[in-house]
């Protein structure tokens, strides 16, 4: 079992505001026998500073690349964002000589320097290539088998296709559908499943992607859906925390529960609502949780 | 703004492709067809606005480097998420302008600020040009030569130095005491620590400390 020991990225959103993420996510995978490192350091992965300066961007990921490099370990992010910033800058330092060189030359100044070895992961990468389906097949113990949902994995985990090699399709993703499906949960298809949520655009504009979230909505009620999977704390925040005001907006009423996938995963290894922060959520998943036999 | 052209105009057609895909809403003017309420406002773009090096010195910035190999087929607005709703971001016209050397009019256009990041169009599209990062090479630009950059983004960056967390923390710029008491009665592992000196070397060396001292803010932009 020891050979499933990955650094823990928690990113800056996940432990601020969706702590359900991180206490579910945590539960889940201790029973699938994943061993947690702490960063021992630690500052932001650099995604919301991409567009101010791409340099900064790619050095604040650098360093924290080094400090998993340092310990030997590979990363595991629990957030799209980290996932995607950490591992396109792990991938273009490797092949950009030039922009090796200049982020090398700033992380010089903090004693520091990026050497390409270690690897970026997000959670459910982990768990398909590393944890593996068997694995979470034995852990199942009381199978969701009347539940009836609907996913949302986000962009980041699945594009740019240049530098995501976990062999999921952007256009049509299967692996969080597939994990879903372990649970013994139905997982139904919606139209345009794979849209973005719109959340990076929220801190300049609220119009876009409130739209494009009450459409998402809309496409997930009409399959009658009784809750939405995400895996991003990002597209949690827009369904799921901006779910009431959505309806405000728009005057419709979605009241569509959305769940993390640890927390779906966790009720099926026989974990209890309590233990997964359910309370936290701000749809509350009442209806769905009474269907637990 | 709206060109309205009389349809004995339209031989000159082709022309006016080009104009459309630079943001000209053009109308066809049938007989009763131009309101009077609106004004006949023809756009031109002058030969002294377009900087003929500027897609030159674009394809050096690292993501931007495919632009000049764009042929307009539009698949990335087709497929952008963003372009759906909003009636300014189109992300071949910034693609267009680039090449044509606006880079006034590119960098004063709001519309920049609207990209999501989803990197759809990075993968649709056929040439291989990385339309998100042409928008990000952008953006780097106007807070860089126009010292303007989103509010939030102030926010963020000012945090990252002073706490190494991207939040909005308020004036102290601490984690909140609360939410560390609440971690502990969960007895979740204590967060890992910034290092703050080195944070702030970093935003010495990448001329980011300059730029947050220099920038000015906008809050909101239209979509």
């Amino acid at each position: 079992m020891s050979e499933l020991r990955f650094l823990i990225f928690l990113g800056c959103i996940t432990p601020y505001r969706l702590s359900s993420y991180e206490i579910s996510a945590r539960k889940v995978l201790g029973k699938l026998g994943v061993e947690l490192v702490e960063m021992p350091e630690f500052n932001c992965c650099g995604f919301p500073m991409d567009l101010i300066n791409h340099d900064l961007m790619l050095t604040l990921a650098a360093r924290n690349l080094c400090i998993a490099e340092k310990q030997g370990l590979d990363i595991l992010t629990l957030c799209n964002g980290c996932f995607s910033v950490l591992n396109e800058t792990n991938k273009i330092l490797e092949e950009d000589k030039k922009l090796n060189e200049k982020i090398n030359g700033y992380l010089k100044e903090i004693g520091m320097e990026f050497k390409g070895t270690t690897n970026v992961k997000h959670l459910v990468h982990v768990l398909v290539e590393d944890v593996g389906i068997e694995r979470i097949k034995d852990c199942v113990k009381k199978p969701l088998t009347n539940f009836r949902v609907a996913q949302h994995g986000g962009c980041h985990i699945v594009r740019p296709v240049k530098y995501v090699d976990h062999g999921d399709d952007p256009e049509n993703p299967t692996m969080l559908k597939n994990l879903i499906r372990l649970t013994g949960a139905e997982c139904l298809d919606y139209m345009d499943e794979a849209e973005c949520c719109g959340n990076p655009v929220i801190g300049v504009n609220e119009a876009v992607p409130f739209q494009m979230a009450k459409e998402k909505l809309e496409h997930i009620r009409s399959v009658k859906a009784q809750a939405l999977i995400t895996v991003c704390p990002y597209c949690h925040i827009m369904y799921d925390l901006n779910q009431p005001r959505i309806e405000r907006t728009f005057n419709e009423k979605f009241g569509i529960p959305v769940l993390h996938y640890t927390q779906l995963l966790g009720l099926a290894m026989g974990f209890t609502a309590e233990e997964l922060a359910m309370k936290e959520l701000r749809v509350k998943p009442t209806e769905l949780l009474s269907q637990i036999q | 703004m709206i060109f309205y052209v009389k349809p004995k105009s339209l031989f000159n057609y082709h022309t006016l492709i080009q104009f459309s895909v630079i943001g000209v809403k053009i109308t066809l003017m049938g007989t009763n067809e131009m309101s009077e309420k609106e004004e006949y406002v023809p756009i031109v773009i002058k030969a002294e606005e377009l900087d003929p090096k500027f897609k030159y010195e674009m394809s050096k910035i690292p993501g931007a480097e495919n632009l000049m190999v764009c042929y307009q087929c539009g698949t990335c607005t087709a497929d952008c998420p963003i372009s759906r709703f909003s009636e300014f971001y189109r992300p071949r016209k910034i693609a267009r302008m680039v090449q044509l050397g606006l880079k006034d009019r590119l960098l004063s256009d709001d519309a920049l600020w609207l990209c999501s990041t989803c990197f759809t169009c990075v993968d649709h599209c056929p040439q291989g040009v990385e339309i998100a990062g042409i928008v990000r090479a952008l953006r780097n630009l106007v807070v860089k030569e126009r010292q303007m950059m989103p509010l939030v983004s102030k926010e963020l960056a000012t945090s990252i130095l002073k706490s190494g967390y991207a939040l909005i923390l308020g004036a102290t710029y601490e984690f909140p005491k609360s939410k560390l008491k609440k971690r502990e009665m969960l007895s979740l592992p204590s967060l890992p620590k910034p290092n703050l000196p080195d944070l702030k070397k970093i935003f010495k060396v990448t001329g980011t400390s300059e730029l947050l001292e220099k920038t000015k803010v906008f809050e909101r932009v239209e979509s």
